[in-house]
């Protein structure tokens, strides 16, 4: 913990994510060898993995430290900073793909798609690039790492680029990063201020006139919500996720989202430092409708992976409610409680990390063990693959938001916040946000129905296919992937005073202090003024206490005799694996309750079909509201400016002559 | 922490798990009365368990683990709620180790486990009970949280402990927005206790059930646990009722005294049988509804707790 002191840490940091691209490079070696790869480069990554994250862990309450990198253009270096709000992100970045790391050493075969080699130079640059991004302290190292990170993920997305769909979900993926990329160059270009600088420390400086910060803060909102996938730019998620390979899916949702919302942070709460409080209405609001949105629409999936892809929306819906929360606090001078809600921000993004990329890992398992995607082709896997059903378990229970798992704890944080929302001066405001509690509410309440969907229907129940009888568990070194990402999620559950000891760090670092009493390490109390705790070892203890005594006095005052029999089904014979409920039954009463999100188009059989067919085609309305428009005026657009090529040399001659004589007429 | 605020804890905890079949025994007394029924014995429910607990298990042969474990996890939430929500005093131990909103997570908890073990199986019923479960539990806890906004909106705090003494000091008063959320917190109760409007827990009616249906594929002793962990659920949403709303006769001082406990055991035995009569009266008097009108019952419960919330925001009262 000493050893690495302030002035070390940013270099330990930088050198440990130029590892990653050595390790990276030296996949290239030989490109076709999987056992290389898989033996060596992988569980390397993973160790990176962990010291970054050991580092960033241990250095948070240490001071901000500056470098410069003599890279980048001969006037232009790269300027580096760390500071606390960094060192969470690269804590998350480095734990979690650890674990992802190890997962994908055991995960990636040889003959699908890219050779094993390029793929691990485009996974490691992709997770060094996702460092940079959060070390980069101007706006240009920023944007060349945020570039480097979306066209290395762009490459991974489409791994099997032979099949179509997968290379339009690439593409779909890599049109709204660029969108949203624009948007956060302009929202930079707005915050020099006129001062032509582009290190962040002078646009700490600049003076933004009210309406120009505005403006920085909507495109910075539009830039990083297209990477976030905040409704309505959340199509591509749904899209890209199930494309990828399952380790890519899991880096994706669980780190690379939030290095959106790091964006968001570092620009709101650093760059501007001083925001409005109606500023926060904006991702309060879209953050509450993408919360609802994401995990409305997860609840009606049927591929595992677009669920768990719908249910990343919901969860940075959460994150980013949280974002407006805070801005409204702290632009009524409430900082204590902008504190609480920032620090449910870092937490919940931690804990997403670990719960996401679990349970895309599981469905990577999932799928190799039986080829499927389809939650109507899965069920019973639980007696197959014991190890993954019960690591899957533990992400399901706390991305369910269940305590005493991690999930629960930035939830009750977030909620805790806003119960003090009714403070606010500002009237109407104050009626209007307590109610934002009840939509996270029903949004976590939904989860736990989504949740309950996803596991009951891929590892309970009966096996849907006979081919599901040959399913194997996962290897070992996947094995241990998901352990210390289901381990993760138990850590950060039960021991909330630590964490949010170490996030404080943050908040306190932009100047605004959380005014946490001192609580023990078991018995966390957020806020002095209410008396509230939550001890979550106590309870989780008395619940196996509970548990151990009762076993144990039930077969001590009676027996443990058990007999198997057929399930009993209120005597129902012939049952068989078909009467199961499938993932559209238990999207069914979501679809009735919540029709008016969907566009939906049935297929009813008629009494007198010979082969009856029941099908529900389940699409995003925003697609028909929103997209297929835009597509029309853009098509539009184009064959409106298409007869400026006539495809004959002296027109294009004419076209630069005339644009040189307009220049000139500038000019003099 | 005194022994004796350990022996309280565990007096409390105790009572609830053996008092609860008797509450279950006693609404369906009351109930056969208002309908003109000769009534079981009180007792009956103590006399299931006990036959039930005799009993071999038979468990389905592709049952899980999971399917064996739960109904203890499921009576562990329970049992650790109960020891959460002040019923007799509150300067407890453990009730101050989770607030209102992690015991609405408890409650949860039991039910995520109680519908992954419906679909453990696989039988046609349990996967439909589940499903329904995780609708009505859905729709009702924002509702329930709703209700306990609002009562840690008019005492500053989240933990029912602090939430029951502040509205047992305060001047006796008529608090509309505690009217409201009381009604919310009714309809809630009898949403998640599977009673009446929304599930009828008499009947074996296939296409109508919900609870009945998830524990369809138990038997025995994890049936016995199944039952008493749902007796003891509505025993404690009870007390949670009385904590947010009577909450007086509570022994509230920092050391338990012996004389403050028993009052409190008196106290709540009365509203223990008022409730019980209220419930069974409710039951009476109304009509199963159809699954789908159950969204429409809880978004009434919505309704109200969000009602009372903005008539505690704008009377202040």
């Amino acid at each position: 913990m000493v050893a690495i002191g302030s002035s070390s840490a940013l270099v330990a940091l930088v050198s440990l994510l130029a590892a990653w691209a050595c390790i990276g490079v030296l996949g290239l070696a030989r490109p076709s060898s999987v056992a290389l790869v898989r033996r060596l480069l992988f569980p390397l990554g993973a160790v990176v993995g962990v010291a970054l994250a050991a580092v960033a862990l241990f250095s948070i309450a240490t001071p901000t430290e500056q470098r410069v990198l003599p890279l980048g253009l001969p006037d232009l270096p790269f300027h580096l900073r760390r500071d606390a709000l960094s060192n969470v992100f690269l804590f998350l970045l480095g734990a979690a793909s650890a674990g992802i790391s190890l997962f994908g050493a055991g995960y990636f075969r040889a003959g699908e798609g890219s050779p094993p080699g390029l793929l691990c130079l485009q996974y490691h640059v992709f997770l060094a690039s996702m460092g940079f991004v959060l070390l980069a302290d101007d706006a240009y190292a920023f944007m060349v790492s945020w570039e480097t990170m979306a066209l290395s993920s762009y490459f991974l997305v489409t791994t099997q680029h032979r099949i179509p769909e997968i290379r339009s979900a690439g593409f779909l993926y890599l049109l709204i990063a660029h969108l949203g990329a624009i948007s956060i160059l302009l929202a930079f270009g707005v915050l020099q201020g006129g001062s032509w600088q582009f290190t962040f420390d002078a646009m700490r400086g600049a003076e933004l006139s009210p309406a120009w910060a505005a403006v920085a803060f909507c495109l910075a909102m539009l830039g990083f919500g297209a990477k976030a996938g905040l409704v309505p730019l959340h199509v591509w998620l749904p899209e890209a996720h199930p494309a990828a390979p399952s380790p890519v899916s899991a880096l994706m949702s669980g780190i690379m989202l939030k290095t959106a919302l790091y964006g968001v942070l570092r620009v709101t709460f650093d760059l501007m430092g001083d925001p409005a409080w109606w500023w926060g209405l904006i991702p309060l609001a879209v953050g509450l409708f993408s919360a609802i949105y994401g995990v409305v629409f997860a609840a009606a999936q049927t591929d595992m992976k677009r669920l768990l892809a719908y249910s990343s929306i919901e969860n940075i819906g959460v994150m980013f409610t949280g974002v407006g929360l805070a801005i409204v606090f702290l632009g009524v001078d409430m900082n204590s409680l902008a504190a609480l809600a920032l620090i449910a921000v870092l937490y919940h993004a931690v804990n997403h990390a670990f719960m996401k990329s679990l349970l895309f890992l599981a469905t990577g398992s999932v799928l190799h063990a039986t080829g499927q995607r389809n939650l109507g082709r899965l069920g019973g896997l639980i007696h197959r693959m014991p190890w993954v059903a019960w690591l899957t378990l533990v992400g399901v229970l706390a991305i369910a938001g269940l305590p005493p798992l991690n999930g629960f704890v930035s939830e009750w944080l977030l909620l805790q916040a806003f119960l003090s929302a009714h403070e606010v001066p500002q009237t109407f405001v104050n009626m209007l946000l307590p109610l934002g509690a009840a939509v996270i509410a029903l949004a976590t309440a939904l989860a736990a129905y989504v949740m309950v969907k996803f596991y009951g229907v891929v590892f309970l129940g009966q096996p849907r296919e006979a081919a599901l009888a040959d399913a194997h568990d996962a290897g070992w070194l996947e094995r241990v992937g998901l352990a210390w990402l289901a381990f993760g999620c138990v850590v950060l559950g039960i021991l909330p005073s630590q964490v949010v000891a170490l996030l404080g760090h943050v908040p306190a670092q932009f100047g605004f202090a959380a005014t946490t009493p001192p609580s023990s390490w078991w018995h966390f109390v957020p806020m002095a003024e209410r008396q509230t705790a939550y001890a979550p070892l106590v309870f989780l203890l008395a619940i196996v206490a509970v548990i151990v005594i009762t076993s144990w006095t039930v077969s001590l005052l009676y027996h443990r005799r058990v007999r198997r029999g057929p399930p009993w089904d209120c005597g129902f014979a012939r049952l068989d694996a078909r009467m199961q409920d499938t993932a559209e039954g238990f999207g069914q009463p979501i679809r009735h309750i919540f029709g008016a999100f969907f566009d939906m188009r049935r297929d009813l059989p008629t009494p007198f079909d010979r082969s009856p067919r029941y099908q529900v085609v389940v699409g995003d309305r925003l697609w028909r509201i929103l997209y297929l428009p835009l597509e029309r005026i853009v098509h539009r657009a184009a064959e409106a400016v298409a007869w400026l090529q006539q495809g004959r040399i002296a027109t294009y001659l004419l076209y630069s002559f005339a644009t040189l004589l307009i220049l000139l007429v500038c000019v003099l | 922490m005194s022994a004796l605020h350990w022996f309280t804890q565990v007096l409390e905890v105790l009572a609830a798990v053996l008092v609860a079949p008797l509450f279950l025994g006693w609404i369906s007394q009351c109930r056969a009365w208002l309908q003109n029924k000769s009534a079981p014995s009180v007792l009956q429910p103590y006399r299931g368990i006990r036959k039930l607990f005799h009993k071999d298990a038979v468990l389905a042969t592709n049952a899980s683990p999971l399917f064996r474990i739960a109904p203890y996890v499921v009576f562990g939430t329970m049992v650790c709620a109960a020891a959460i929500i002040p019923s007799l005093g509150t300067r407890l131990p453990i009730s101050n180790a989770a607030d209102a909103i992690a015991l609405v997570g408890l409650f949860a908890t039991a039910r995520v486990f109680m519908s992954l073990a419906a679909m453990d199986v696989g039988t046609a019923f349990g996967t439909l009970g589940a499903r329904r479960e995780m609708l009505v539990g859905f729709l009702a806890e924002p509702a329930l949280l709703m209700v306990i906004f609002l009562a840690s909106l008019i005492s500053a705090s989240t933990a029912l402990p602090a939430i029951s003494e502040d509205v047992a000091t305060r001047t006796l008063a008529l608090y509309p927005s505690l009217a409201f959320t009381a009604v919310a917190f009714l309809l809630v109760l009898l949403a998640e206790n599977a009673r009446i409007p929304v599930d009828n827990p008499a009947t074996h009616l296939e296409l109508t059930m919900i609870h009945e249906a998830m524990l369809l594929e138990y038997s025995a002793r994890h049936l016995a646990l199944m039952e008493w962990s749902a007796a003891l659920k509505l025993l404690n949403y009870a007390c949670i009722g009385f904590a947010l709303f009577l909450p007086w006769g509570l022994a509230t001082g920092d050391v338990p005294v012996p004389g403050a406990l028993l009052v409190s055991i008196l106290v709540l035995a009365p509203k223990l049988a008022a409730a019980g009569l209220v419930l069974a009266l409710i039951e009476t008097v109304s009509a199963k509804l159809r699954i789908f009108r159950a969204p429409e019952f809880l978004a009434t419960a919505f309704l109200f707790a969000v009602l009372g919330l903005l008539v505690h925001l704008l009377l202040g009262a």
